[in-house]
């Protein structure tokens, strides 16, 4: 359990993270991604891509301890219209330990083979997690930052078995992204109802045409964006009363042929949200990952 | 045995739907309007240079680094897609064929488009050699 604690503790550290990815990979391709951090928009995986991600937060909450989150990710691109993802997580809470909280899976499928103007992706996710995940990959009901003042052990004695659903919608216009995602979670090992919350992202590259010479710094590379998050209470008393919201600009940089790195401040809105969380996020796509073992990959 | 069987048929199948990716099926869904669309950077210098590079990032994982294909993945050099009119390349990066391996690029900015049709347009058809050349390319 040490030797966990200790790998969790040095796969939490950011620069670490950033370090083994570039080190790891030489080469790769960049999706085409938009920057969000909780917004999912319709693009999927491309078929037969892996994405390797890293989401980290670091917050320091008032009254709580300073925590670091980290979310391995694996995303994978079965076909055209259907991507699988699995997440890892584990948080550091300083003054008390270092915990792997749990897995998620999850499915996206896109319904409609044609691109329209909306274009919906319908979400199915699976977590196996414990009260003390800081991931904070979606806020529903009236999660609030308060919940992370549980120590660490507390939070692990609460096992949530939860099912996710969310219709997503997403626009692609003139180089701009608008992504609207409509979440519902539900526990399957407790009783209680279906709590709902929602996520709203907009953004777009910094230039809409590649220039005719490779730079690392080029405005083609960036994509800046802005996401607002939250809950929307339950079944039983739908609304915006006792929840907590975020704002967050973000950027994303696309390193040529390398790996992406992106970066947000999640601000809370109102007194149930964490100050500030600090997000940042590694991924790194490796291509036709499955081509590589067959060895035809050229 | 049976299970042989089932992984068998289904093995079948996916090469069905991969190869089919390569029919050009796709040609006949495109509508008039689509396809009247001009490329406004078609044979322009810096938007060949520029799409190239997008092709390299995007594009060439599947579709090779010459366009000659890659695996099962189509040939973009053929006579089929050389001769195709750029409003029926845009459609198909806008839509993709999802069901048949082609995601939709339509995240990717309009004019990054039309900069990848303006260079995939500029490698020409693929001499016999070098069709040869990459002997595992999916037959266009």
């Amino acid at each position: 359990m040490e030797l966990c604690g200790f790998l969790l503790q040095i796969c939490c550290n950011k620069y670490f993270s950033l370090f083994l990815f570039l080190l790891l990979f030489g080469a790769a391709a960049r999706g085409q991604e938009p920057p969000y951090f909780v917004t999912y928009s319709d693009a999927l995986e491309e078929p037969g891509n892996l994405e390797i991600a890293y989401k980290g937060i670091n917050a320091s909450p008032k009254n709580s301890n300073t925590f670091n989150s980290g979310t391995l990710e694996l995303e994978y691109g079965v076909n055209g219209w259907w991507t699988t993802e699995v997440y890892l997580n584990g948080q550091i809470t300083q003054n008390d330990s270092t915990v792997f909280t749990g897995f998620r899976w999850e499915n996206r499928f896109r319904p409609l083979l044609r691109h329209h103007f909306i274009n919906p992706v319908l979400y199915a996710e699976f977590e196996n997690i414990n009260g003390a995940d800081r991931s904070f990959l979606e806020v529903v009901n009236h999660d609030s930052i308060s919940d992370v003042r549980a120590t660490n052990a507390d939070g692990r004695a609460d096992k949530k078995r939860e099912m996710e659903l969310k219709l997503i919608l997403s626009s692609n216009t003139r180089g701009w992204n608008i992504s609207e995602n409509f979440i519902s979670e539900k526990k399957l090992n407790q009783s209680g109802p279906w709590e709902f919350g929602y996520a709203l992202g907009v953004s777009r590259p910094l230039t809409l045409s590649a220039g005719r010479n490779a730079c690392l710094f080029c405005r083609e590379n960036f994509v800046a964006g802005l996401e607002l998050y939250g809950g929307l209470r339950t079944t039983d008393s739908f609304g915006l009363s006792g929840t907590s919201h975020y704002l967050g600009p973000n950027i994303l940089f696309n390193f040529p042929k390398g790996p992406s790195i992106g970066f947000e401040p999640s601000f809370g809105e109102n007194a149930n949200s964490g100050g500030v969380l600090w997000r940042f996020k590694v991924s790194y796509e490796i291509e036709q990952i499955f081509s590589r073992f067959r060895g035809n990959s050229h | 045995m049976t299970g042989n069987k089932s992984a068998g048929m289904a093995a079948m199948l996916a090469a069905v739907l991969v190869c089919g990716a390569a029919d050009g099926s796709w040609l006949k869904h495109v509508p008039e309007a689509d396809r009247k669309c001009v490329n406004p950077l078609a044979g322009q210098a810096d938007a060949i240079a520029g799409g190239a590079r997008i092709f390299d990032d995007h594009c060439a994982k599947c579709h090779g680094d010459n366009a000659l294909g890659r695996g099962k993945r189509p040939s973009l050099r053929s006579e089929r897609v050389q001769q195709a009119k750029d409003g029926e390349i845009f459609w198909l990066l806008k839509n993709g064929n999802l069901g048949k391996g082609m995601p939709t690029w339509a995240a990717l900015p309009e004019p990054m488009r039309w900069q990848v049709i303006a260079y995939v347009k500029s490698l020409g058809p693929s001499s016999p050699g070098e069709a040869s050349r990459s002997s595992d390319a999916a037959k266009p």
